[in-house]
């Protein structure tokens, strides 16, 4: 039982289908109510696309697990309605300490860049989040999430796929044009379809605990490395919601797993930790080991892969949900145009391009941070020590630049994807094509707003200056002018400033909130050329 | 420019004795310590990464 949050128990529904027998072909069917299971949910019913979800279970994540939310994956959210609720119940930090052995070595401010609308990071726990998602998703009649239906089998055709689902009531059939695993590091789909699911596994264990703590620490983040308390290992300390802190101990590949679970065992190292009669509560522990690794293919024929299903990093530097959503976010929207017939079904490979390269990115920062964490051989151990005792000298900013207890998750840019169309004239600043947009705050219709409210959904022409038309289209995708010092006010100028606007400057901007070209006039023929591009037509 | 081979430290055997004895008074395990930062403070000040590249080979190093 937990004693800051109980459980919800979502009732298992039968189906019509099953009860009747009928065989029902759904559009899309996403396996897993995960968190990025739901997102995907939440973002098939913005783009009008009906899905049905199943989940095994019939809870949220059990324990907290995930803990931390970047910006770009609150800004999905945003967009998706329910990021504005996660910001308000999540804990924000701004001050990480490092600390190595008994003292500080250095400690860093998140600064956040001002004028966003969401947070550099939130620290909310994941049942919570989870929770919102099914809350808002209970609001849409489009999305089917059906709990107690667990994925069996999977039989492939060419053009849609049969997949056995077994309930309470039984086992019975249903048919997908699109299926979208999302089950998670175990996934049974990935077996099932035979993909491979290949990496590093790391010979180490980590105890997770979380306690619930009234006593006045300050909203931080500390990592220690190698501390008295518990020599030679990491601890990490993050504080969450509801007075409940997570606390992270290494403890090397020889630890006995379940018996370092038993709260007798933990009870006496959160003590040694806090160093005094602190009164705490334990809530929650659980002892995990980690891999980093990725599927060879996002997409097995009709059977797409995001989230944990598709890669598995290390939880140094809090990736695995930030990185997830970033996949929904990349696929609905084409997969709403290939569903609809108004991309080529190359619009879908895209995904794999794109999404791959952010996954090894992000599998590459995650085994970085954990090699300096966890070093594997007493001379990298030595440079790691070497490191963080330069750290600790006021002079010497450069060895603070090289300790890494995790870096923040941040959004890889689809620098070279194919959907882009290259800079033809010089831009300066940070966007590119293939990054995603930078918010800003505008006005619309004299109120107060943010720039990212404003796009996102479907394609948007976004221009510093007045357009001959109010929308372009190739075929039936159609991207809609939006109109700087018309549609939307830019009295602060950061939105011109984060975009390097000139007046006449025109960027069109991806359903995901990316950019896929940019010019700096408005002609309409590029334009239909570039959003051709964007569609993989 | 490229990892300097040629002579470029005006008095060798004074700098080599300089190097030895910061080490004197150190055990193995101190010594081990003091050449790591050693090698990342001189890599920051050099900063090129094309020339610690090659100095990482030219020491042996699998880059
Ligand atoms: C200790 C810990 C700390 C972490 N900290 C962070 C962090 O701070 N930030 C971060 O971003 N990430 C973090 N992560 C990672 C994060 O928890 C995962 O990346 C995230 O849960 C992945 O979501 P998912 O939806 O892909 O998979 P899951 O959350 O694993 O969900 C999969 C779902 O699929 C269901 N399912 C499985 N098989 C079937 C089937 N055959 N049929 C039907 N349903 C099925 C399961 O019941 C489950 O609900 C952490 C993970 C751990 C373990």
């Amino acid at each position: 039982m937990f004693k800051t949050y109980s459980y919800p128990k979502f009732p298992y529904v039968q189906s019509a289908a099953q009860k009747t027998g009928e065989v029902v072909r759904h559009k899309l069917v996403i396996i897993g109510a995960g968190p990025i299971g739901l997102t995907a949910a939440l973002d098939a019913a913005a783009q009008g696309l009906p899905c049905v979800v199943l989940d095994d279970n019939d809870t949220v994540s059990v324990g907290s697990r995930a803990v931390c939310y970047a910006k770009r994956p609150l800004e999905v959210w945003d967009r998706l309605g329910v990021g504005e609720r996660m910001v308000a119940k999540g804990v924000g930090w701004k001050l990480g300490k490092v600390f190595f052995q008994d003292r500080l070595s250095y400690q860093f401010d998140l600064l956040p860049e001002d004028d966003n609308k969401m947070p550099a990071m939130i620290n909310l726990q994941q049942y919570y989040l989870e929770e919102y998602m099914v809350d808002e998703i209970g609001r849409l009649p489009r999305v089917d999430l059906r709990w107690k239906h667990k994925l069996i089998a999977i039989e492939q055709q060419s053009d849609h796929a049969v997949l056995t689902v077994e309930t309470p009531d039984g086992v019975f059939t249903m048919e997908a044009d699109w299926v979208l695993a999302c089950d998670g590091a175990n996934s049974g789909v990935r077996a099932m379809v035979g993909a491979q699911f290949t990496g590093q596994f790391f010979q180490d264990r980590f105890l997770i605990a979380d306690v619930i703590m009234k006593a006045a620490y300050p909203t931080e983040r500390w990592f220690w490395f190698d501390p008295p308390f518990h020599p030679n290992q990491s601890v990490l300390l993050h504080r969450q919601p509801d007075d409940v802190w997570r606390i992270d101990f290494q403890l090397g590949w020889d630890a006995d797993a379940n018996e370092e679970k038993k709260p007798e065992k933990i009870i006496p190292r959160v003590k040694a930790m806090l160093g005094d009669d602190r009164e705490f509560e334990l809530e929650w522990a659980s002892v995990y080991q980690f891999a980093c690794r990725r599927i060879d293919d996002f997409r097995y024929g009709r059977v797409l892969f995001a989230g944990d299903a598709a890669h598995q990093v290390s939880p140094f530097g809090a990736r695995g949900a930030n990185t997830g959503v970033q996949d929904t976010d990349n696929l609905l929207w084409k997969l709403k145009l290939v569903i609809e017939g108004a991309a080529p079904l190359s619009l879908i490979d895209s995904y794999n391009e794109e999404r791959a390269f952010a996954a090894d990115d992000n599998l590459l920062n995650s085994t970085r941070a954990t090699d300096f964490i966890t070093p594997k051989s007493a001379s990298s151990r030595l440079y790691r020590d070497a490191t963080l005792q330069l750290a600790e000298q006021p002079e010497a900013e450069f060895a603070r630049k090289l300790v890494n207890s995790g870096r923040l998750s941040m959004p890889t840019p689809y620098r070279h994807s194919s959907l882009n169309t290259p800079d033809e004239e010089v831009f300066s600043g940070a966007m590119h094509p293939g990054t995603n947009c930078a918010d800003a705050p505008v006005k619309r219709q004299g109120r107060e707003g943010w720039f990212l409210n404003q796009i996102g959904g479907g394609f948007t022409l976004l221009s510093f200056g007045p357009t001959p038309v109010e929308s372009v289209a190739f075929g039936s995708v159609t991207a809609r002018v939006l109109q700087v010092g018309r549609d939307i006010e830019d009295e602060k100028g950061v939105l011109a400033a984060r975009y390097d606007a000139k007046p006449g400057t025109t960027y069109l901007l991806r359903p995901d909130q990316h950019v896929a070209a940019r010019w700096r006039g408005f002609d309409e023929q590029k334009i239909v050329q570039a959003l051709a591009r964007a569609v993989a037509a | 420019m490229s990892l300097t081979l040629t002579p470029n430290i005006p008095d060798p055997d004074d700098f080599y004795k300089e190097l030895i004895d910061s080490q004197r008074h150190m055990d193995d395990a101190q010594a081990a310590m003091m050449n790591c930062k050693l090698v990342l403070l001189l890599a920051n000040h050099i900063g090129d990464r094309a020339i610690i590249h090659e100095a990482l080979r030219r020491a042996g190093g699998a880059v």
